[in-house]
């Protein structure tokens, strides 16, 4: 299999202006991300992993250094619809349906009735909310609420996915099993996935390459490989193989904000 | 029940006071009759006597709804005497009028949110035009229409649109621009259109607004078909028995025609209410949020 980049950043910087002054929110970040890679972002709250994903989507402009997106630059992948993107909230429209949520992109992209409603109903029963089509997002809990955004994002097909701590917000049970689907799903499809979590197992379960980040400013502190095997399944998580690359980025972590220990 | 009692306590506490500022207000009169006369006069006499004047200061409650019952009820609704004809005159002025400001409020709202320069150029003048005085502009407008031949219902229609585009542009310059920075990001993830932003976006999200300031609009519009009818001396109309009944010093009258225009305002902007709830509650906002 040739390996394809998708995304190659190089010395990115990214400076907010606030009234307090400038904030440096990404500080040197070289990153380069091969097609079908699962590569998750973790960090403390504030490192930059959420600004990071949206330099990739185009949702905010690096002040320094280049990133591509499928070779081009971030706008021209946002403008030919390259990724799905779900965000650390669930970001619905109050006043549709979840069933007319998930369909919202599909709307945006002139899809016809039939192809949007089997589309909807599809990813409706892989995030368990068959059933649930015709309630208003108030009616869901929020855990809920999150999954249908997950819902949402796939219904796109895209080849990349960006999620922004798309499990935060669920019970321990549910996010296990949410696991288990994005992971099947990604084995089933390649796609590319960049995933942002605060759960050092989920990154550890999930992912190809774990980017541990550290803050002020944000920056990569550790890259980690760690391809447990296909085919994995959640009782990986009590293998040594597992606990050993656990334990390195608890570590990166720790490493990563030692003046909270003092 | 529970919330029929505070209103209904209120209402009588208002009626009380309203007795008791027409014996005070009504008194001098009746005292003043007495002396001349040259009789004395009992206290129980004038309690009488202010209840049942015929141009007293303040009329009596009673007799202001005897009036609204006497020119609407047993007067036919064609008759120039008729409270029922006076108020559809009005009404059909407000109603055009809020027509039309509705709708330029909103046209001048969707400019002004697509485009800068329009936000820039057209907001001031906006915001000045409501600064002059409605009474300054009124027989203006009613003079210069009517020179060059148009009259009736039209020129006090525009003085009602002029008083009620404000409140729904402003309302929808705020509703269009209320969607959140993360649905909109959302939107600009898809790639979607600037018309499909607007219209699966914007206007969604500016229903809530557009009724609020539709109700305010829809007030506005009353005082502006009323205020319309008093420079030229109009026949018919509210504003029209304002005008008529202070010339005659008919102050049950004027008081009548004034609880007339409450009335209606009141049944308009309810009827906005609830087509505004209607709404909502079909584009699924949650039930005690409609409210
Ligand atoms: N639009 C903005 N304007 C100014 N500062 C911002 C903005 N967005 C983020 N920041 C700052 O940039 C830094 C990184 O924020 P970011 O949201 O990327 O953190 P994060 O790693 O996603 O944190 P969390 O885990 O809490 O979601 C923070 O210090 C934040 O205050
Ligand atoms: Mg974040």
């Amino acid at each position: 299999m040739d390996t394809q980049t998708v995304i190659k950043a190089e010395k990115l910087n990214l400076t907010f202006q606030t009234n307090d002054g400038p904030v440096h929110a990404l500080s040197n970040i070289d990153l380069s991300i091969d097609k079908g890679e699962f590569v998750s972002l973790i960090g403390p709250s504030g490192c930059g992993k959420t600004t990071l994903l949206r330099v990739i989507a185009d949702l905010e402009k690096p002040s320094d250094g280049t990133i591509t997106v499928n070779g081009m630059t971030p706008e021209e992948a946002r403008l030919k619809r390259a990724y799905g993107y779900v965000f650390q909230a669930a970001a619905l429209f109050p006043w549709r349906t979840i069933a007319d949520n998930i369909a919202l992109p599909l709307e945006v992209m002139g899809l016809d009735k039939a192809e949007r409603e089997k589309r909807v109903s599809e990813n409706l029963e892989l995030v368990d909310l068959a059933g649930f089509g015709n309630k208003f997002p108030w009616q869901l809990s929020g855990g809920m609420q999150q999954r249908a955004s997950i819902a949402r994002a796939l219904a796109v097909q895209p080849d990349m996915l960006l999620m922004d701590e798309p499990f935060g917000a669920l019970d321990e049970i549910v996010r296990d099993h949410l696991n288990e689907q994005l992971l099947k799903l990604w084995a089933a499809t390649k796609k590319t996935v960049v995933f942002v979590t605060h759960s050092i197992p989920e990154a550890v379960f999930l992912s190809t390459r774990i980017v541990v980040m550290s803050p002020r400013p944000g920056r990569i502190h550790d890259v980690i490989d760690c391809d447990l095997g296909e085919n994995r399944t959640l009782d990986i998580r009590e293998t040594p193989e597992f606990l050993k690359i656990a334990h390195r980025v608890r570590d990166g972590l720790r490493a990563g904000h030692s003046y909270e220990d003092v | 029940m529970k919330r029929v009692a505070p209103i209904f306590t209120v209402v009588a506490a208002i009626i009380a006071i309203w007795y008791v500022a027409a014996v005070f207000l009504n008194a001098p009169f009746e005292r003043d009759q007495a002396e001349r006369a040259g009789r004395p006069i009992a206290f129980s006499e004038i309690l009488q006597r202010t209840m049942v004047q015929e141009r007293p200061i303040l009329p009596a409650p009673h007799q202001v709804a005897a009036e609204l019952w006497d020119t609407t009820v047993t007067k036919k609704i064609t008759s120039k005497r008729s409270l029922v004809y006076h108020a559809w005159i009005t009404l059909s002025a407000t109603l055009l009028g809020f027509v039309m400001g509705t709708v330029l409020g909103i046209v001048l709202a969707v400019g002004i949110v697509h485009s800068s320069v329009l936000d820039k150029s057209l907001m001031p003048w906006i915001i000045t035009s409501q600064t002059i005085p409605i009474l300054a502009i009124a027989p203006m407008i009613i003079v210069v229409l009517s020179s060059v031949g148009v009259t009736g219902l039209l020129p006090k229609a525009l003085i009602s649109t002029y008083l009620s585009f404000f409140p729904v542009a402003v309302g929808m310059v705020k509703g269009l621009r209320s969607p959140e920075a993360m649905h909109l990001d959302l939107m600009k993830t898809y790639s979607a259109s600037r018309s499909n932003v607007f219209w699966k976006l914007r206007v969604p999200a500016s229903m809530p607004y557009l009724f609020t300031s539709m109700k305010v609009a829809v007030a506005a519009s009353l005082v502006g078909a009323i205020v319309g009818e008093l420079p030229t001396g109009a026949v018919a109309g509210l504003g029209a028995r304002l005008l008529a009944g202070s010339y005659y010093g008919q102050t049950v009258q004027i008081w009548s025609a004034l609880f007339a225009a409450a009335i209606m305002a009141a049944l308009l902007v309810t009827l906005i209410g609830m087509l505004g709830t209607w709404v909502n509650r079909r584009m699924g906002v949650r039930p005690e949020a409609a409210r």
